[in-house]
């Protein structure tokens, strides 16, 4: 019984398993000591603080001149004076700044007790001597963030890092599933994803006013960029359906069709005359910390998933796929659903040049080169049949991730980019071998 | 064609031996201990109902399938058959419905296929035409050595498996329904040639439903059902009435239930349908609750026909009326729309998604009426569908069981409910009962009896003339594209008439 069970899911989660499986091997080998930095290291020492001082220790905050350091400056400064404790004074900067506060702590002849520091100030020279150089502080202890050991690979900022360095390929890996589960396949994607990303950026610089687009423009030239690749696909899809041609032919040129316009569009140029606000799409967390593309991402594959299991056009797309000529003599409008097909998969790769503009602050027709590939890639992997009739978008969501993760554990472990890609390439065979061999069984 | 109808050379070692032969899929046990012996010389006829373990024995003597546990001896040594390959090298050809042919190729490269005649690593051309040559003569037919085999027809690509089988010295041949897609003509030729193989010693394993073809050319029968061996008899100690409750496992009254027929007016009008030269002017009319037969030899027009009424094909003229009003039917959707329901000749091709669970296949031409905002309502689908697996009697382990386990009877009840939940108003019955075994052969009769009772229209195309007489109130005959004469009332025709209008 419990084998029975544990072999449905395998057979039919086999991909979560190695995706899993994954991400514990790079844990394990990225395991490593961590030191909190900003706000969590400045909740640690205040509670440090707290329990060890009573009422109202004097103390010295010490932090670096940088992004991270005045984070744990400002909220360890706002806790303390919260709980009452007596901030002498705040270091950003060198050692230098903190002799000096020192310094001038000792002149005004004022007891000090905490000297409250980061995992590298607190190595700072100045401080490996206070009883000596400073005789007049009193015995001040040194209070710094206390190490952990942890997987670089499992720290909440490099996962969210996967999700959104995949969030793209996640995005345009939707269409490219109807597609292949219609049985055909869309290569334009790529040369779609560039085309939208010069469109958008250069609406934003034509029409929207350039560096100072307000919103309602920037959103009406992200539009219109996906709505000229919806109708790109439309074409191919139409020219598929009416002609009989293979989808494989038809797409590939598209491909080059859609790469030329890019370059012909940006004038071999990157179009970045676009307003610092643009990058909110691409760059932005909102909500709970998740990035905005992640969650449109995961947004999109909830809908597709509801499409695909429980609505009428999955059904037609499955059956379209799966049986072309059954389908037709069933009522079903062949020609409609392919149709519908490449034209989700085209403005999905429109929205992902939207989004990969976003992520870049500007436009450019080398983007999403060889994306094509990741997209199928991910499709593949995700368990999809290139034969059609199969597949599924949580697959297609686990393939996905799969690459990211191996990408992104390569890139940790410091593996060679060229390496990188032969690995990659095994991995897409390994995985598609294990499906073959599952469905044999 | 040599006719020799001399007495079989039977040895007295059987040629295959197999026993207590045992194969679980799961969910289902196909077989259960089947003991089958084959002498050499001799004709088997394996019969038995859809779903009773035939196809399941052969590809186990095939070696398509390993068999979980259970015996077989060739010439009374122990054979493990792991693959086709060491089958074939046993001496087994198993000529499956599917053919097991390269479209594209040649019948002398299809026969040499995987062991190609060469010389100093060149492939022989000549050698192997000559030599498919011989082997064509050997059977007493010529074929065309140098066209694909897709232009062949069925028959002439059967005989190409046949040669193959022979080239690679075959002691064992399986046909499995060889008769199903030929002319009476054309089967009566393929028993000729079978009398040969017999009369050189080899044995075959004929497997089919048409219990008159069985009478003609099996010197023995072996009745499967339910995965076990129920009787295995010389055919001279075996009536047709027997064979059948064999199968069946119970006393079976009549092959046809008996028609209540009450015909009203014209539904179905069709006038001057025209499609090339597959057919030239076909009009037709299907009155309430009247079963019409469309029959003729196969490549007459009959199911051109019906698929350009269904919109499956482009009509060049010809008007369709139903209830005397005109449609205009471009596809299978605007059909279905109005009221027409098509179950086509070839299941698997055109009936169903065989990779798809049969719950789907049943929604798919109903989606529009089991869907509310888009969304498939799965418990209104369900719950449908299990209505008609128990009034159709479906054999099903759940709804979720992919098309393409299911016997050939059971995929065409899955088709048939498909159809019925759509409250089709025509419905065209393109060989119903193809492949499909007796009992599930006498609940689709049942079923079209009571269609056409409850008001609707019904063509039937059939080349089974017992059937065609058995169950058609009417009779259009059709040849070259041509309806070539009518039967006003089917209860006195004969078989004779028929063919006389059929063949010209």
């Amino acid at each position: 019984m419990m084998k029975q069970t544990l072999r449905r899911i395998l057979s039919d989660h086999g991909m979560i398993l190695v995706l899993l499986l994954l991400c514990a091997f790079f844990s394990a080998v990225t395991y490593s000591e961590q030191s909190p930095i900003g706000e969590a290291a400045a909740g640690q020492i205040a509670g440090a603080i707290k329990s060890q001082f009573g009422k109202a220790p004097r103390v010295l905050i010490v932090a670096r001149d940088q992004s991270d350091d005045a984070a744990f400056a400002k909220k360890l400064d706002a806790t303390l004076a919260a709980a009452g404790a007596e901030v002498l004074a705040v270091v950003k900067g060198e050692p230098k700044d903190a002799r000096d506060a020192l310094q001038k702590i000792a002149a005004s002849g004022g007891r000090l007790d905490v000297i409250a520091c980061t995992e590298s100030t607190a190595a700072w020279l100045v401080f490996s001597d206070l009883k000596a150089d400073f005789p007049l502080l009193g015995a001040p202890r040194l209070l710094k963030p206390q190490s952990y050991r942890w997987p670089n690979f499992l720290k909440s900022e490099n996962l969210l890092n996967i999700a959104n360095q995949i969030a793209v390929i996640a995005i345009v890996a939707i269409g490219m599933t109807m597609v292949i589960i219609t049985g055909g396949i869309d290569l334009s994607v790529g040369s779609l994803l560039a085309l939208s990303a010069v469109l958008a950026a250069r609406f934003i610089r034509d029409y929207s006013g350039g560096v100072g687009a307000s919103v309602a423009g920037m959103t009406l030239a992200c539009l219109g960029a996906v709505i000229a690749c919806g109708a790109v696909g439309a074409f191919s899809g139409g020219v598929i359906t009416r002609f009989d041609i293979p989808p494989f032919i038809v797409t590939l040129a598209m491909m080059l069709v859609g790469s030329g316009l890019a370059y012909i569009l940006a004038s071999g140029q990157s179009v970045y005359q676009v307003p610092d606000s643009f990058v909110w799409l691409g760059r932005r967390a909102s909500f709970f910390n998740i990035p905005n593309a992640v969650l449109l991402m995961l947004v999109l594959y909830v809908l597709a998933h509801g499409v695909m299991s429980r609505t009428w056009l999955g059904r037609y797309l499955y059956a379209v796929g799966g049986n072309r000529e059954a389908a037709r003599l069933s009522g079903v409008p062949v020609r409609r659903v392919l149709l519908f097909a490449y034209v989700a998969s085209a403005v999905l790769a429109g929205l992902g040049g939207v989004i990969m503009a976003s992520q870049l602050k500007s436009g450019s027709a080398t983007y999403g080169n060889m994306y094509e590939l990741y997209v199928i890639a991910a499709v593949v992997v995700g368990g999809a049949s290139l034969s059609g009739g199969e597949g599924r978008m949580l697959g297609t969501l686990t393939g996905a991730f799969t690459i990211a993760v191996i990408q992104n554990g390569m890139n940790l472990t410091n593996v060679e980019s060229y390496t990188q890609k032969v690995v990659l390439g095994l991995v897409i065979l390994g995985a598609v071998m294990l499906d073959r061999i599952r469905h044999r069984q | 064609m040599t006719q020799t109808v001399g007495m079989p050379v039977v040895s007295a070692l059987p040629l295959i031996e197999m026993r207590g032969i045992v194969k679980s899929f799961p969910g289902v046990k196909a077989l259960r201990g089947v003991d089958l012996t084959l002498r050499s010389g001799e004709v088997l006829a394996l019969l038995g109902e859809n779903g009773a373990g035939k196809s399941t024995l052969i590809k186990v003597l095939g070696g398509a399938h390993r068999a979980d546990s259970g015996v077989i001896e060739i010439d009374g040594k122990v054979a493990d058959f792991q693959s086709p390959q060491d089958s074939r090298d046993a001496g087994v050809a198993v000529i499956y419905q599917e053919f097991n042919l390269v479209p594209g190729l040649t019948a002398p490269e299809n026969i040499f296929l995987g062991r190609e005649m060469t010389r100093m690593g060149f492939v022989s051309r000549e050698q192997e035409r000559g030599r498919a040559a011989e082997l064509f003569g050997c059977l007493g037919v010529t074929i065309d050595l140098d066209v694909p085999c897709r232009r062949l027809t069925t028959a002439q690509q059967q005989l190409v498996e046949i040669a193959k089988a022979l080239a690679f010295d075959a002691r064992i041949i399986v046909m499995d329904e060889p008769s199903a897609a030929l002319t009476s003509h054309e089967v009566s030729h393929l028993f000729g040639v079978i009398r040969d193989l017999r009369n050189r010693g080899i044995g075959v394993i004929y497997i089919s439903h048409r219990l008159d073809e069985i009478s003609a050319i099996a010197d023995r029968v072996a009745v499967l059902r339910d995965g076990v061996s129920v009787g295995q008899r010389p055919i001279g100690e075996i009536s047709r009435k027997e064979m059948i409750e064999l199968m069946v496992g119970r006393e079976l009254k009549n092959e046809f239930p008996p028609r209540a027929a009450s015909v009203g007016e014209p539904r179905l009008e069709v006038t001057g349908l025209r499609r090339g030269r597959a057919v030239r002017d076909v009009s037709l009319t299907v009155r309430r609750g009247e079963i019409l037969a469309l029959t003729g030899l196969v490549g007459a027009g009959r199911t051109e026909t019906a698929r350009l009424i269904f919109g499956a094909d482009r009509r060049e003229a010809g008007e369709i009326r139903l209830d005397g009003r005109v449609l205009s039917i471009r596809s299978p959707r605007d059909a279905i729309a109005a009221g027409i329901g098509l179950l086509t000749e070839d299941r698997k091709l055109q009936g169903l998604v065989l990779g798809h669970s049969v719950r789907e296949n049943f929604g798919l031409p109903n989606l529009a009426r089991l869907s509310r905002g888009g969304f498939v309502q799965l418990r209104r689908e369900r719950e449908e569908f299990g209505g008609y697996v128990n009034t159709l009697r479906i054999k099903v382990p759940n709804q979720e069981q992919r098309a393409r386990n299911l016997s050939g009877g059971n995929q065409q009840k899955v088709v048939l409910a498909k159809w019925l939940a759509r409250n089709c108003e025509i419905l065209i019955f393109d060989e119903p009962t193809r492949g499909i075994d007796v009992g599930a052969k006498y609940e689709i009769y049942l079923l079209m009896n009571d269609l056409a009772a409850r008001g609707k229209g019904i063509i039937m195309i059939s080349s089974e003339l017992p059937e065609v007489l058995g169950m058609a109130d009417r009779i259009l005959v059709m040849h070259e594209g041509r309806v070539t004469g009518e039967i006003a009332d089917a209860r006195t025709a004969t078989q004779a008439e028929i063919m006389k209008l059929a063949i010209a």
